[in-house]
């Protein structure tokens, strides 16, 4: 793959514009009960039916952690390669809306669970490291409902609990392909992990994006805003660059850009200012008092990175290594944990290159037609890999391999079976080719009689006569070989 | 530290406490002098101790993943001032 070179800017009429991104991801730790409370994370449920006196914020409730959401923040933490901190406190972050019943969130402050980490991303020019500034654990708010009345809002404290990994980056994004691919590999780390299910349809996965703009080679960050609560790439991507677009006018025609939070309108495709300044970010934090420091064992850190599964940059490294792979191929197929055990179960039984060749190609192309998830694949692994075996071994044809593959899609049949019934085994004996060829030329005394006197374009016209008469079973490759010797003859 | 009128009002607005305007002059008195009784702590150097935040010298206590609680949606919604049965029912708020 040849490398381009980075080229994301804004152009104004002064010059290049820089832009400048960090990320406040918000990733739902994957546990059956919430951060400080019983009740249930199930995604679903009826309106406030997964809801303790706790989470409704009942006077005299105790909140009490649940270990399993530490153990997923530390296993996260180890998968960013970030430093995993042994004490780290919990605070109350105040502010009054109507889905925060306690009137405060429970979050962490200036001890945070995880510090500094860093992130590997593969861009068309080159590797790109994003640092990790940190990672906290908190509760998330409940889900206001506007449009079920025209003059109340409805208020679901289901979600009011559940635990977040807050994972801050550094100011160290420079395009939305960056986002792009820095979302999708915080969400394949987790997913490897277990701690996240990254399934931003429900919520699971969302940011706040501050952006900033800045002149080329600038050393100085801009003024920076930050865009809420956005819960897809394609959103984050849009809002990225309506936003450096509006402050590169801003700056272009002399004015100030306002440090101020902005919500993201999916419907006009712009952002627009979002609180009052004056009382944004004037969350008086301070210890929760009814939470004592959380100190972290040694030992239970180091058990935890023991556990740890393989994670997708060393897997890719393993797949360059043991199957051959170049690094776009093995990119791809560790993407998803679940993509790179299917390559491995076909890949073990059939041929490396061939297999990956055929699952980025056709598998993907159907699954993706059908819009399913491999998981789901119509087509097993077990069978994918007779079909590589079949091909691999000239038993079928390519063409006749893509003909097998339709019908094991729709019938999920063994490829064994299909060849078999159907009578669709290539035709590889050279002698019976031969005689099938002889047939078709001396049927055709003209053209040979053309092609020897330099009309060689009409081989292909041999080679589909061959092909029709064999009902496309005929090894190409064969086919090729004795027709030339025989047009020469 | 000190207090003027216009911090009071902030400090109570953040709070969601409503302060009469003709209560803010003796509220900003009060609140100073307690301040200044506090800030005699400052006379202490305190440049190399931690702030403690809790007396207890114990750690976090924790419970397992399990799910033990929720199902009471009746209860949760019994105190609200307004509610339909399966929701909390709040004037619009909508940014």
């Amino acid at each position: 793959m040849s490398k381009e070179k980075f080229d994301y800017f804004i152009k104004g009429e002064k010059g290049k514009y820089e832009v400048v991104i960090g990320l406040e991801v918000h990733a739902q730790v994957l546990s059956k009960s919430k951060l400080f409370s019983g009740s249930s994370t199930k995604f679903g449920a009826d309106p406030n039916n997964q809801v303790s006196l706790i989470d409704s914020a009942f006077p005299g409730m105790l909140p009490v952690i649940n270990e399993e959401c530490v153990k997923q923040a530390v296993r996260t933490g180890l998968g960013l390669n970030a430093k995993i901190n042994n004490y780290s406190v919990f605070d109350r972050k105040n502010y009054f809306y109507a889905d925060l019943p306690q009137g405060y969130q429970i979050s962490q402050y200036k001890n945070p669970i995880v510090g500094e980490g860093k992130v590997l991303l593969d861009m068309p020019y080159g590797s790109k490291e994003i640092g990790i500034e940190r990672l906290h654990l908190e509760q998330d708010a409940g889900k206001s409902i506007h449009d079920m009345d025209p003059s109340n809002t409805y208020v679901d404290l289901n979600r009011s609990g559940i635990a977040l990994m807050e994972i801050v980056s550094k100011p160290d994004l420079r395009s939305p392909d960056e986002v792009n691919a820095y979302i999708k590999k915080l969400r394949s780390i987790m997913r490897y992990l277990g701690t996240c299910d990254g399934n931003m349809q429900e919520g699971s996965l969302r940011a706040d994006v501050n952006v900033s703009v800045r002149k080329e080679g600038d050393k100085n960050f801009g003024t920076r805003c930050e865009i809420k609560n956005v819960n897809s790439i394609k959103f984050m991507q849009m809002a990225i660059e309506y936003e450096a677009a509006r402050q590169v006018e801003l700056i272009e025609n002399g004015k100030e850009i306002d440090q101020e939070t902005r919500l993201f309108d999916t419907k006009k495709n712009e952002t627009r200012s979002m609180r009052s300044k004056e009382d944004a970010h004037d969350y008086r934090y301070f210890p929760d008092p009814d939470l004592l420091p959380l100190k972290l064992e040694q030992k239970l850190i180091d058990d935890l990175k023991k556990s740890l599964p393989e994670l997708p940059d060393k897997k890719k490294e393993r797949f360059i290594k043991e199957y051959e792979l170049n690094a776009y191929e093995a990119n791809v197929l560790v993407s998803e944990k679940e993509i790179s055990d299917y390559y491995e179960e076909v890949a073990k039984f059939s041929d490396k290159k061939l297999a990956a060749t055929w699952m980025m190609g056709d598998l993907f192309a159907m699954l993706n037609d059908k819009g399913l998830d491999i998981s789901k694949s119509p087509i097993s692994a077990k069978h994918f890999a007779e079909l590589i075996k079949s091909i691999k071994s000239g038993e079928i044809s390519g063409r006749i391999a893509k003909e097998v593959f339709e019908i094991m899609v729709e019938s999920g049949d063994n490829p064994k079976k299909i060849i078999e019934s159907k009578g669709m085994k290539q035709q590889s004996d050279p002698k019976e080719l031969e005689k099938m060829i002889n047939e078709i030329l001396s049927k055709n005394k003209d053209k040979v009689d053309q092609y020897k006197a330099g009309k060689e374009k009409l081989f292909g016209f041999f080679v589909g006569q061959v092909m029709k008469l064999s009902g496309g079973k005929a090894n190409p490759q064969l086919t090729n070989e004795i027709l030339k010797k025989l047009l020469k003859g | 530290m000190s207090l003027d009128k216009e911090k009071i009002k902030h400090v109570a607005k953040l709070a969601r406490i409503s302060v009469d305007d003709a209560k803010v002059e003796s509220l900003t008195k009060d609140l100073n002098s307690i301040f200044k009784f506090i800030e005699q702590l400052n006379e202490l150097n305190t440049d190399k101790v931690e702030p403690l935040t809790s007396i207890l010298n114990q750690s976090l206590r924790s419970r397992k993943d399990e799910i033990s609680d929720g199902k009471i949606r009746e209860k949760v919604l019994k105190n609200s001032p307004k509610e339909n049965e399966e929701f909390f029912v709040v004037p619009k708020v909508v940014e």
